[in-house]
């Protein structure tokens, strides 16, 4: 089975680098662009029924540091 | 003093660390791999040196933080052996847990590299003793991820307890409150963005890196 961890920044945190593709989009042209945060996604191909809570535990251990991120799981349905 | 310095894959400073060590104390420190999961027998002070371990993957200091040799020194660490983490070392102290907030990517995004002024916030450290409270030093820096974060009751503490041991005073990184490097609540742990080991000499342009490391020799072999 595999899932999906999405690491992103606590609101408040300043993200420098969302800052910069905000800045690079307008310079672009596109206009309408609010704002813009940046985060990472974590692939796991984990075995057969491996538990929401030791997928918690990777996260909390080692995938955020959640002094400033924030994580989101999401199971992906096998195919 | 029995020194060690942590190797990791991928430290650039660990070098510069045990030349200053040793010509400070006289003595070469153990220079021990991350691999091994103990400290020489009697260390009675670790470095952690700078650099970007484990190609800053993840998070800068993050791999490194989890490594087998870690445990050893959050164990020392806890029975009251001083720990310095310098650069990359403040970041792996941070992601260990054993120094509180975290250490994000420079709010203007550049890599920053030159000698910058600090002020010395607390004399009384066991690492800054030498120093007087309030003076003046410059210390080169060099990172791109020296951004120290913390919530605003963490940030409170660490002022209300004289724990932020350096502070910026120019704008350099876009530190919470300019912090530069800050100590644990017990006072053995110390971490700092800013290179003291790379002003130890006069052909480095300053030494006012010099006397923490003499201080820390004064409090460690007494």
């Amino acid at each position: 089975m595999k899932a999906r961890v999405f690491v992103t920044l606590k609101s408040g945190v300043l993200d420098p680098q969302g800052k910069a593709i905000h800045h690079a989009l307008e310079g672009l042209g596109f206009s309408g662009v609010n704002d813009v945060r940046a985060g990472k996604l974590i692939e796991l191909d984990l075995a057969d029924g491996t538990e929401d809570s030791a997928i918690e535990d990777m996260c909390r251990k080692l995938l955020a540091n959640t002094v400033i991120e924030n994580f989101r799981i999401e199971r992906l349905a096998d195919a | 003093m029995k020194s060690a310095v942590i190797v990791f894959p991928g430290s650039n400073c660990d070098r510069d660390l045990a030349v200053a060590l040793e010509e400070v104390t006289g003595k070469k420190p153990a220079m021990v791999w991350h691999k091994d999961s103990e400290l020489p027998e009697g260390t009675d002070f670790i470095g952690i040196p700078g650099g970007f371990s484990y190609g800053d993957y993840l998070r800068s200091g993050a791999m490194a933080a989890r490594s087998p040799i870690m445990r050893a020194v959050k164990d020392a660490a806890s029975k009251g052996v001083p720990v310095i983490g310098i650069c990359n070392g403040f970041q792996v102290l941070t992601e260990t847990g054993l120094l509180p907030g975290a250490l994000m990517r420079n709010a203007r995004l550049s890599f920053v590299c030159r000698p910058v002024p600090l002020r010395v916030e607390n004399s009384q450290s066991l690492f800054t003793a030498q120093y007087d409270a309030g003076e003046q030093v410059h210390f080169p820096v060099a990172h791109h991820d020296g951004n120290y974060q913390a919530d605003k009751s963490t940030l409170d503490r660490l002022e209300g307890e004289g724990r932020v041991a350096f502070r910026y005073l120019d704008q350099v990184n876009g530190s919470a409150r300019d912090i530069a490097g800050i100590l644990n609540d017990s006072g053995n742990v110390l971490g700092l963005m800013p290179h003291p080991e790379r002003a130890i000499e006069p052909a480095h342009g300053a030494t006012d890196g010099r006397r923490l490391f003499e201080g820390l020799l004064e409090t460690v072999a007494a």
